[in-house]
């Protein structure tokens, strides 16, 4: 067995009465790609935080290639030879490439020969490990792909043996993700070592040597990824079986709820986002809609909901056409049985700083059983919160708490449970498990298949293929605004990639 | 003839005018563009100006009144770095408060050690900066144009003058060039970034805060030791929010920030010298729209005439770690 490039002994870290990481040993041997997985919250990046001195261990040793120690701020870090590529980028947004790789590495109080420097050095990297990026690009300018490309280069110029990516996927559309991969390869065979953290099962399979699971602060195994399942690094993570596959019965579609037709939709700057789509949603039955992101399903499904302008076309509700001018009422929509949960729940789902009760019953706020005359009724609001949390197993189960301090997926089910036990018709969700743990999108996918069987229409956007498949009884798949192709659930994930891709701009998307 | 004297006059009297707006404006420069924002440098300002003539008015001695102004603005930069840097505090309200702690105390003290109702002596010639002539400027006096202008214009100002308008381009070489500009703009845009880089977000921040304390105590040091001849009440009289004005109008950069105080400072200059001159078409106006003409040319510019100006992303917000 190759010698360790990194082994931690026995760290412990709490932050307040919170124990983050419990007696955690790891031996990440050199030369390999190591996977750290586990849910949100479980310690993860908190023991990569420690490994790059972002914080200090309580107590545990870390040793680099079988030295002891002691890392107390990045720069420690660096200087052993430890690089990592955060989860939310660490660039300055109006810098160029360049001026960003030498932050924190000028060398001298000129900038001149370190910007000649890193310039060379850039062209050294790209050519050993395929990583192309412009130096004079602003970073603003550069889609994520390429932005956290910088970031790799960035540990690279610095030196880095060691190479730690939190959650590096979780931003990338599908092609950009297998392009990373392809690019950690590549450094394993020049012999880096590599250790990926994330929550996604299949990137850990595709990719990885070894695999260290992690729940509640602690290291509950570690396995050869050629050894393991993903049903076995499942149960690990949540501690229960859990179920990947989505049982679902034969749909029994019913008469048309929603249909669309001809919808062409711009975006502010005039560019057509969707382009003459037309298509209809029955009772009891999910359409998927399959897309890489920024291919139009957004704009779609915001459309769709009334909160954005179509240039043409006409969406008709239960028989009556939804206003498309961008000045729809929301209220009177969802008063007509449309339910919308947006993808981008921080922004429009939910008010953070409020009480988790509060957000429970916003939009429904003016229906009779919230109000007391032109008060609300906050012991109502309060049971009927009680309800939900327990209905949906929301945690913690508090609903005086700000919204801001629940985990991701309990906020997606927070806004799942308002928008739901309001027993729309209609239910239009936009990426519903987006960050969200394995324990609770299993959840989350019974309760939009309990939607279904009850005879409610669900459109699903969303840019796990997996999660369409599972869910759908059709699947359409958009690309540059249009939709280029229906078929069933059974269909492959290769031919609905394809499709995905536009086919003949196969190129274009890799 | 007489048409190119009054220019130059008026032109002369924009750069005076201008000299403690672009000291200000640069000062708000170096603090804002690494992240922390400054409406004290009116505060600042009033305090080194103070001080400065104090100091001037007990030694005798410009150079010494300069030092102590500069030490007492950047005391109260600290102040300002300790109160939003270390503890994390809103930064407006700092600043307010800096600027009121200024406007009391220097008049408090004023009238404390000279009971001259918050006035300080008026000061001998050598506690100020007198003008300096440039060589050449008597005997191209005469030499039209050209001549006029480089013994009317260029010619004739004090040190701290000429130290104002060299700062321009150095602080352009300084933030664009060298190491501390990098960090320091870095800071101002994404202070995790600067952080994971291994470089200290606060000791950033409190060189940037210095820097601005430096300026701030010249631009005082201008007010009381060159423009005038002592230290008067008030006597900043809001330019340290007009120099803030001249920043965002300058979108944080400092060749703009010189051309932005100069417009100003122009503004200014025309409006004292328009006092009591009727003007065509319009006739006699009162010597108070005159002088509310800045401002109001200030806001009509502000609000309509920069298009979008992009502050400093990470400005007036402090730099927590996160988990």
């Amino acid at each position: 067995m190759a010698e360790a490039a990194i082994e931690l002994i026995g760290i412990n870290k709490s932050f307040g009465a919170v124990r983050a990481n419990r007696d955690i040993a790891l031996e990440i041997p050199r030369g390999t790609i190591h996977g750290i997985i586990g849910e949100n919250g479980a310690g993860k990046s908190t023991l990569m935080s420690i490994l790059y001195g972002f914080y200090q261990a309580d107590s545990g040793e870390i040793r680099v290639n079988g030295k002891p120690t002691n890392i107390k701020t990045p720069n420690d870090a660096i200087a052993v030879g430890i690089g990592m590529v955060h989860q939310h980028f660490m660039l300055v947004e109006n810098f160029s490439v360049l001026e960003n790789v030498i932050l924190g590495a000028e060398g001298e109080a000129l900038l001149k020969k370190s910007i000649a420097k890193a310039r060379s050095e850039l062209h050294r990297l790209e050519d050993e490990y395929g990583l192309e990026v412009d130096p004079d690009a602003l970073i603003e300018e550069l889609p994520v792909g390429l932005q956290q490309r910088v970031e790799i280069l960035k540990a690279l110029y610095r030196g880095a043996e060691i190479l730690i990516l939190d959650e590096p996927t979780g931003v990338l559309t599908p092609a950009e993700a297998d392009h990373l991969f392809r690019i950690l390869q590549q450094l394993k065979e020049q012999g880096k070592t590599v250790v990926l953290i994330t929550h996604k099962l299949r990137e850990i399979m595709a990719i990885t040597d070894n695999v260290s699971v992690m729940r509640q602060g602690t290291m509950v195994a570690t396995r050869k990824t050629s050894e393991t399942t993903v049903e076995e690094l499942a149960e690990l993570m949540v501690g229960r079986r859990v179920l990947l596959r989505v049982e679902k019965g034969e749909a029994k579609p019913g008469a048309v709820k929603l249909a669309v037709k001809n919808l062409t939709v711009r975006d502010s700057r005039g560019v057509t986002m969707v382009d003459d789509v037309s298509f209809d949603i029955r009772a009891g039955e999910i359409v998927g809609i399959a897309g890489v992101a920024g291919n139009g399903q957004s704009e779609l499904m915001e459309a769709v909901s009334g909160i954005r302008k179509a240039v043409s076309g006409t969406v008709m509700l239960d028989g009556t056409p939804i206003d498309l001018t961008g000045q729809a009422d929301p209220g009177e929509l969802r008063d007509r049985g449309l339910a919308h949960v947006p993808e981008d729940r921080h922004h429009v789902g939910l008010v953070l700083a409020f009480d988790e009760s509060e957000n429970s019953i916003l939009g429904y706020h003016d229906k009779p059983q919230y109000l007391k005359g032109p008060f609300l009724n906050l012991d109502a609001i309060q049971k009927d919160a009680q309800e939900k949390i327990e209905k949906y197993d929301i945690r913690p189960a508090n609903p005086r708490l700000k919204t801001a301090n629940f985990s991701g997926g309990n906020q997606q089910k927070i806004v799942l449970a308002r928008e739901i036990e309001q027993d729309p018709g209609v239910l239009i969700v936009g990426q519903p498990t987006r960050g969200v743990d394995v324990g609770a999108i299993e959840f989350i996918h019974r309760r939009l298949i309990a939607m279904r069987d009850q005879g409610k229409a669900v459109l699903l956007v969303s840019v796990e293929l997996d999660e369409i498949r599972s869910l759908s009884d059709r699947i359409l798949v958009m690309f540059a605004g249009r939709v280029v192709g229906e078929r069933g659930p059974e269909t492959s994930e290769g031919e609905l990639g394809l499709l995905m891709a536009g086919v003949e701009h196969k190129e274009a998307a890799e | 003839m007489e048409f190119v004297d009054a220019l130059i006059n008026i032109l002369n009297s924009t750069i005076r005018v201008s000299v403690p707006l672009l000291l200000a404006c640069l000062a708000g420069l170096y603090s804002e563009r690494a992240g922390v924002f400054d409406i004290g440098l009116e505060g600042k300002m009033l305090a080194g100006a103070f001080a400065g003539a104090a100091a001037a008015a007990v030694f005798a001695s410009a150079w010494i009144g300069l030092l102590v102004a500069v030490l007492v603005s950047v005391g109260m930069a600290l102040v300002h770095g300790f109160a939003s840097i270390t503890h994390r505090g809103n930064q407006i309200v700092s600043g307010v408060a800096i600027n009121f702690i200024a406007a009391g105390s220097t008049i408090i003290l004023g009238q404390a050690w000279f009971q001259q109702g918050g006035r300080t002596p008026s000061l001998p010639p050598e506690g100020r900066f007198g003008e300096i002539k440039l060589p050449g400027a008597d005997a191209l006096r005469d030499v039209p144009v050209i001549g006029q202008l480089y013994s009317g214009l260029l010619s004739g100002h004090s040190l701290l003058t000429y130290v104002a308008f060299l700062a321009v381009p150095f602080t352009w070489w300084v933030l664009f060039r060298t190491r501390f500009g990098l960090r320091l703009r870095a800071v101002g845009e994404n202070p995790a970034a600067v952080d994971t880089a291994g470089i200290s977000v606060a000791w950033l921040r409190y060189r940037a805060v210095i820097c601005t304390g430096i300026l701030t105590g010249l631009a005082g040091s201008y007010m009381a030791l060159a423009q005038n001849a002592g230290f008067v009440k008030d006597m900043t009289a809001g330019r340290g929010y007009i120099a803030l004005a001249a920043l965002i109008f300058a979108k944080w950069k400092p060749v703009p920030a010189m051309f932005a105080c100069l417009l100003f400072g122009f503004l200014d200059a025309l409006s004292i010298r328009l006092q009591g001159t009727p003007l065509p078409l319009i006739g006699k106006v009162p010597v108070q729209l005159m002088q509310a003409l800045p401002y109001i040319l200030t806001v009509i510019l502000l609000a309509g005439f920069i298009g979008k100006a992009i502050p400093p992303r990470a400005g007036g917000v402090p730099y927590v770690k996160e988990r």
